[in-house]
C-alpha cells in the first residue's frame, strides 16, 4: 500500500515537472527568446541574485558567529593551547579577509558585467605584474603563518621536561584506561600477551617490579601548573586521545607507543567558576574511528591544585594490592615479599 | 545565431536522429556494440556519466540517512525499516555499526565512484578526443575495458551494501587494524573483503583509463594543436591522469598488504594486539605505514577529484564571460605546480598520527606552498570575470559556485595545514566542512557545470535553462547551509564519525544547528530531482541543440550535432590558434574558433600572430 502511494506520488511529481518544463519552453517560444545566447532577464536576475546571496550570506555569517561565539574553541586550559588558539584566530582573521574580498569581486561585480548586446568584454589575456604580485603576496603571508606555526609546533613537540608527571593512557574498544607510576613515579613495563580479564593493561610483573606500586584510577587526575606527559598506547585498534580543553590530540596506536605533553593551567573548580557551570568537567574523547562505541569513549579529567593532587595521589591504592590474588597466582619468586611492601603503608 | 533558429520551430522529439548521424560510420553497429561493449569514447563517457549519477544518488541518500540520526537523534526511524530492515533497532534507532557503514560508504562512493570515475571518466573520455581533434582514444578497447572494470567494481561495491554483516565500516580511509580484524566490527568481515575487491577492480579501471588519456593527449592531437594551444580542460584531464597513474598503484599496494594481513596472517600493519579476549600473534607491523601508503594516493586523489572541475570551469568561465581566460600560462603553471606538490603533502593528514613531529614540520611547509598556486587560480578566475560580458547559463552559474566553494573551502585548509593549529581541529567537523566544500562540493559543481555545458554535444539536445537556474540556486544555497555551519561545530571541537555527541558535556551544544544542517541536506538532495528530471527528459524531449550553442571556440563544437564514431565526418580540422580568442578587439564576432586561421582574421590579429600566417599554409595540409 505504501509502495503504491509512493509510486503514485513519484509519477505525480514527474508529471508536474514535465508540465513545468513544457510551459517554460512554450513561454520561451512565445517570447521568441530561443536561440539567443541567454535571456536578458534571466541574466539580470541571476547576476542580481548573487548580490542578494552575498548580503544575506554574510549577514547570516556575522549574525550567527556572534550568537555562537560562546561555543567557539572551548575555553583553553593549557599553556600551549593559548598559543595555538592565537594562531588559529590570526589565521582565521587573515583568511577571512581574503574570503570576504574575493567574494566581493565574485558576487558583487558580475551584475555590472552581465551580458548585454551593446557591450563587449575587455580583452585582457594576462598581466605579468599583477600575476607576480598575487603570487608573491600570498607566498609572503603564508611564509609568516608557516613560521609562526612551526615555532609553536616545535615547542609543543619538544621532549617533555624531565620532572613531568607521567600518565599512561590506554585505549581499547570502547573505553580508556589510565595508569600512574605510584610511589616511584615509574610506570611499569607491559606486555600485550600478559593481558587478561583481570590484568587489563598487561602489566608485566615478572619483568618489571615498578609495576607493583602502579595504580589505575577511574578518572584522570592532574595537577595544575605542572607539566604532564601522556604515554599513549592502544590495545586493539587505533584510537585517538582528544582533550578538547587542553588542545591535546594524539593517536593511540597498537604496537607503537605515542606521547604528548602539556601543562594544565586551570583547575576544574576554576573552570566551573569561569564558565559559571557547576557541572563542568574536563573530558577525554576518542577522535579516531574505532568501532561501534567510538562516540562513547568518555573519561573525566580532574585538575586540582598541586597540594590537593598530591593528597589524592598518595591515597591511591596500587593495583597489585587490590588484586593480591592475581599476583599470588602468578607464582612469582618474590611476589610475597613485594606485595608485603605495600601492606606496610 | 542564425543557425539556431532553424531548430526552433521543429517540434521536439521527431528529429532525434538527424541524417548527419550516419555520415561517417565505417562499420555496422548493433545494439551491443553501440551501447554496451562500445569502443566509442563518447558512448563510454555516457556510460561513466550514467553510472556516476546512479552512484551519486546512492551516496546522497546514504548521507541523508545518517544526517537524520545526527540532526534528529530522538526521531523514530521506524519508517525506514522497509528499506533498512534490521539496521533499524527495535527502538526505532539507526544501528550504531550501520551508522559507521553509512559514513564509510558515503565517502567511498562519493570520492571514488562519483568524483573520480563519474567526473574524470565522463569528461576525460568525452572531451579529450573531441577537444584535441582525435577520432577516438588511443586504444578504444582499453577504454572499453576501463568502463567494464569500473562496472564490475560497482557491482561488487553495490552488493556489499546488502550483505548481512554490512558493508565496510572503518571510514573511507579504512585504517587497519580496525579494517583488518573482523572481530573489531561487523563491517570488517565480508564487507571489507568486498570493499578491497571492488577497489582493486576500480584501480585497474582507473589505470586503464589514465594510460589511455595520457597516450591520447600526447599522441593524437590534430594538426596545429600544440600543448600551448590545448584548452585548459585537456591540461587538467591530462595532469589528473598522470596523478592517478602514479598514485593509484600505491593504493593497490596498500590494499594488497591489507589483504595479506586479513587473510594470510602477515603483519604489515598489525602489532601487539589484544582483542576479543585473546592476544594476536602479529608483531612488528605498523598501522602508520598503512596511513602513509593510503595518503600517498589519498592526497593526490583529492586533486584527481578537483583538477577536472577546475579545468571544466576554466573553459566554461572563459566562454561565458566572453573573455580569454586570464593568464593562460599561469593557469597551466599552477595546474602543474598543484599536480607536482600533490605528491609531497600527504602526511598533513597525519600530523597527530604518532609519526615523527619533524615530518610534521616538513609537511606543513610543503602543504602551505600548495596554497600559492591555488590562490593564483582563484585570482585568475576573478580576473577572467572582471569586465567580462557574462552570460549566466546554468553551466556558468555552477562554475561561479565552484569558484566560491574553492575559496571558502580552500582558506580553511590554511588553518588545517598548520600542524600546530591542526592538533585541535584534526578529525573534527572543521575538517568535514573543509573538504566537503573544497573538494566535494566544488568538484560536484564542476561535474554539474560540465553536464549542463556539454549536454548539447552529448545528446544533441538542450537542457532546460530555467530548471537549471532553479536547480543551481537551491543547490548552491543548500550546500552552504549544509557545510558552512559545520565550521562552527568543528571550532567547538565536535569529532567526526560520532553517532551522537550527547555523552560529552563538551559537545552537548548546537543540537539546533545539527537539525538545521540535516534539514538543509534533505532539501538540497531533493533539489537534485529537478536536475535528474531535466537531464533525462531533455535527453529525449529537449529542443535540438544548435551546432555551437555557447558560441565557443573549442573543437568539439565543429562536429555534427550527433557525431558518429570518428567524430568528424570528413577530415579532422586543423587548429590555428589558442582556444580563448573571445571578444578580440577588431573581430567581427565575440569569438574566433580554433579552426579559423590567422590569415582569415587580419582585422583582429596581434602583431606576432600576423607572422604566423606564413607558417599556417605549411601545416594546413
Amino acid at each position: 500500500m505504501t509502495g503504491l502511494l509512493l509510486l503514485t506520488g513519484g509519477i505525480l511529481v514527474i508529471a508536474v515537472f514535465a508540465l513545468v518544463y513544457r510551459i517554460l519552453s512554450l513561454i520561451d517560444i512565445a517570447k521568441g527568446k530561443q536561440g539567443k545566447p541567454v535571456g536578458t532577464t534571466s541574466n539580470a536576475v541571476n547576476s542580481f541574485l548573487f548580490i542578494v546571496f552575498f548580503f544575506v550570506g554574510f549577514g547570516l555569517l556575522f549574525w550567527y558567529s556572534g550568537k555562537a561565539s560562546e561555543n567557539f574553541l572551548p575555553e583553553s586550559a593549557s599553556e600551549h593551547g593559548k598559543l595555538t588558539d592565537k594562531l588559529f584566530w590570526i589565521t582565521t582573521g587573515i583568511t577571512f579577509v581574503v574570503f570576504f574580498l574575493t567574494h566581493v569581486i565574485l558576487f558583487l561585480t558580475p551584475y555590472f558585467f552581465r551580458y548585454r548586446e551593446n557591450r563587449s568584454a575587455y580583452w585582457w589575456p594576462d598581466n605579468t605584474k599583477l600575476e607576480v604580485a598575487w603570487t608573491v603576496l600570498p607566498a609572503i603571508v603564508l611564509t609568516v603563518l608557516v613560521l609562526t606555526g612551526w615555532w609553536a609546533w616545535r615547542d609543543i613537540t619538544a621532549p617533555a621536561p624531565d620532572d613531568s608527571l607521567q600518565v599512561e593512557i590506554v585505549g581499547k574498544q570502547f573505553n580508556w584506561m589510565v595508569r600512574y607510576g605510584g610511589k616511584d613515579g615509574k610506570i611499569g613495563k607491559y606486555d600485550y600477551r600478559k593481558i587478561d580479564a583481570t590484568n587489563q593493561l598487561g602489566m608485566d610483573f615478572a619483568a618489571d617490579k615498578s609495576n607493583f606500586d602502579d595504580f589505575t584510577p577511574r578518572e584522570i587526575h592532574l595537577p595544575k601548573g605542572k607539566s604532564v606527559l601522556l604515554k599513549i598506547r592502544a590495545r586493539d585498534v587505533l584510537h585517538s586521545v582528544f582533550m578538547p580543553h587542553f588542545r591535546v590530540k594524539m593517536d593511540a596506536v597498537p604496537g607503537m607507543p605515542t606521547s604528548f605533553w602539556f601543562t594544565p593551567t586551570k583547575t576544574t573548580e576554576e573552570m566551573r567558576k569561569e564558565l559559571n557551570d557547576p557541572n563542568f568537567n574536563y573530558e577525554l574523547a576518542c577522535t579516531e574511528i574505532c568501532g561501534q562505541g567510538h562516540f562513547a569513549m568518555r573519561m573525566v579529567i580532574v585538575v586540582s591544585e598541586p597540594e590537593e593532587f598530591e593528597k589524592w595521589y598518595a591515597s591511591q591504592e596500587p593495583w597489585a594490592k587490590q588484586n593480591a590474588d592475581y599476583i599470588a597466582s602468578l607464582n612469582l619468586e618474590n611476589s610475597k615479599e613485594l606485595a608485603s611492601l605495600f601492606n606496610q603503608k | 545565431m542564425a543557425t539556431v533558429n532553424i531548430d526552433l520551430h521543429k517540434s521536439v522529439g521527431e528529429h532525434a536522429h538527424q541524417d548527419e548521424h550516419h555520415h561517417d560510420e565505417h562499420h555496422h553497429e548493433n545494439f551491443i556494440t553501440k551501447y554496451i561493449f562500445t569502443e566509442d569514447h563518447k558512448m563510454i563517457a555516457k556510460q561513466f556519466l550514467l553510472t556516476g549519477i546512479f552512484w551519486a544518488i546512492i551516496g546522497g541518500i546514504l548521507s541523508v540517512i545518517f544526517r537524520l540520526q545526527l540532526g534528529f537523534p530522538d526521531a523514530n526511524l521506524e519508517f525506514l525499516r522497509p528499506v533498512l530492515g534490521d539496521w533499524i533497532t527495535t527502538q526505532g534507532k539507526l544501528d550504531q555499526n550501520f551508522y559507521l557503514a553509512l559514513v564509510t560508504m558515503h565517502g567511498t562512493i562519493m570520492v571514488f565512484f562519483v568524483l573520480t570515475a563519474g567526473l574524470s571518466g565522463t569528461f576525460s573520455n568525452f572531451l579529450i578526443p573531441l577537444q584535441i581533434g582525435a577520432r577516438d582514444m588511443a586504444s578504444g578497447f582499453m577504454n572499453m575495458l576501463s568502463y567494464w572494470f569500473f562496472f564490475l567494481s560497482s557491482v561488487v561495491m553495490f552488493i556489499s551494501l546488502f550483505i548481512e554483516t554490512g558493508p565496510a565500516s572503518g571510514g573511507w580511509v579504512v585504517y587497519p587494524p580496525l579494517s583488518a580484524l573482523p572481530q573489531a566490527m561487523p563491517g570488517s568481515g565480508l564487507g571489507m573483503t568486498l570493499w578491497l575487491v571492488s577497489m582493486s577492480l576500480f584501480i585497474v579501471s582507473s589505470l586503464l583509463g589514465g594510460i589511455n588519456y595520457i597516450a591520447t593527449v600526447i599522441n593524437l592531437r590534430t594538426n596545429g594543436m600544440s600543448f600551448s594551444k590545448l584548452p585548459l580542460t585537456i591540461w587538467a584531464f591530462f595532469l589528473t591522469a598522470v596523478l592517478g597513474l602514479l598514485s593509484f598503484p600505491v593504493l593497490f599496494a596498500a590494499a594488497l598488504l591489507l589483504i595479506f594481513d586479513r587473510s594470510f596472517g602477515t603483519s604489515f600493519y598489525l602489532s601487539e594486539i589484544y582483542i576479543n579476549g585473546e592476544p594476536l600473534h602479529n608483531m612488528g607491523g605498523s598501522p602508520v605505514l598503512y596511513q602513509h601508503l593510503f595518503w600517498f594516493l589519498g592526497h593526490p586523489e583529492v586533486y584527481i577529484v578537483m583538477l577536472p572541475g577546475l579545468g571544466i570551469t576554466s573553459e566554461i568561465i572563459a566562454t561565458n564571460a566572453r573573455k580569454p581566460i586570464f593568464g593562460y600560462r599561469a593557469m597551466v603553471g599552477s595546474l602543474l605546480a598543484i599536480a607536482f606538490l600533490a605528491f609531497i603533502v600527504w602526511a598533513h593528514h597525519m600530523f597527530v598520527s604518532g609519526m615523527n613531529p619533524f615530518l610534521g614540520t616538513i609537511f606543513m611547509f610543503l602543504t602551505l606552498i600548495i596554497a600559492v598556486p591555488s590562490a593564483v587560480k582563484v585570482f585568475n578566475y576573478l580576473a577572467t570575470l572582471w569586465r567580462g560580458n557574462i552570460v549566466f547559463t546554468p553551466a556558468m552559474l555552477f562554475s561561479i559556485g565552484l569558484v566560491s566553494f574553492f575559496i571558502s573551502g580552500g582558506v580553511t585548509g590554511i588553518a588545517l595545514g598548520n600542524s600546530a593549529i591542526d592538533i585541535q581541529l584534526h578529525d573534527t567537523y572543521y575538517v568535514v566542512a573543509h573538504f566537503h566544500l573544497v573538494m566535494g562540493s566544488a568538484s560536484f559543481f564542476g561535474m554539474l557545470a560540465g553536464i549542463y555545458h556539454w549536454f548539447p554535444k552529448m545528446f544533441g539536445r538542450m537542457m532546460n535553462e530555467k530548471l537549471g537556474y532553479v536547480h543551481f540556486w537551491i543547490t548552491f544555497i543548500g550546500v552552504y547551509m549544509v557545510f558552512f555551519p559545520m565550521h562552527y561545530l568543528g571550532i567547538a571541537g565536535f569529532p567526526r564519525r560520532y553517532y551522537s555527541w550527547t555523552n560529552f558535556n563538551a559537545f552537548d551544544s548546537f543540537s539546533d544547528l545539527n537539525a538545521f544542517i540535516s534539514t538543509a541536506a534533505i532539501i538540497t538532495l531533493s533539489a537534485q530531482l529537478i536536475f535528474l528530471f531535466n537531464f533525462f527528459y531533455s535527453m529525449f524531449r529537449g529542443r535540438l541543440a544548435p551546432a555551437n550553442p555557447w558560441r565557443s571556440n573549442t573543437l568539439e563544437w565543429t562536429t555534427p550535432r550527433f557525431p558518429g564514431h570518428g567524430n568528424w565526418p570528413g577530415k579532422i580540422p586543423t587548429v590555428y590558434r589558442w582556444p580563448y580568442d573571445y571578444s578580440k578587439p577588431g573581430a567581427k564576432e565575440d569569438f574566433i574558433p580554433q579552426t579559423v586561421p590567422f590569415s582569415a582574421t587580419p582585422e583582429s590579429n596581434l602583431p606576432h600572430e600576423n607572422e604566423l600566417i606564413a607558417l599556417e599554409k605549411e601545416f594546413a595540409n
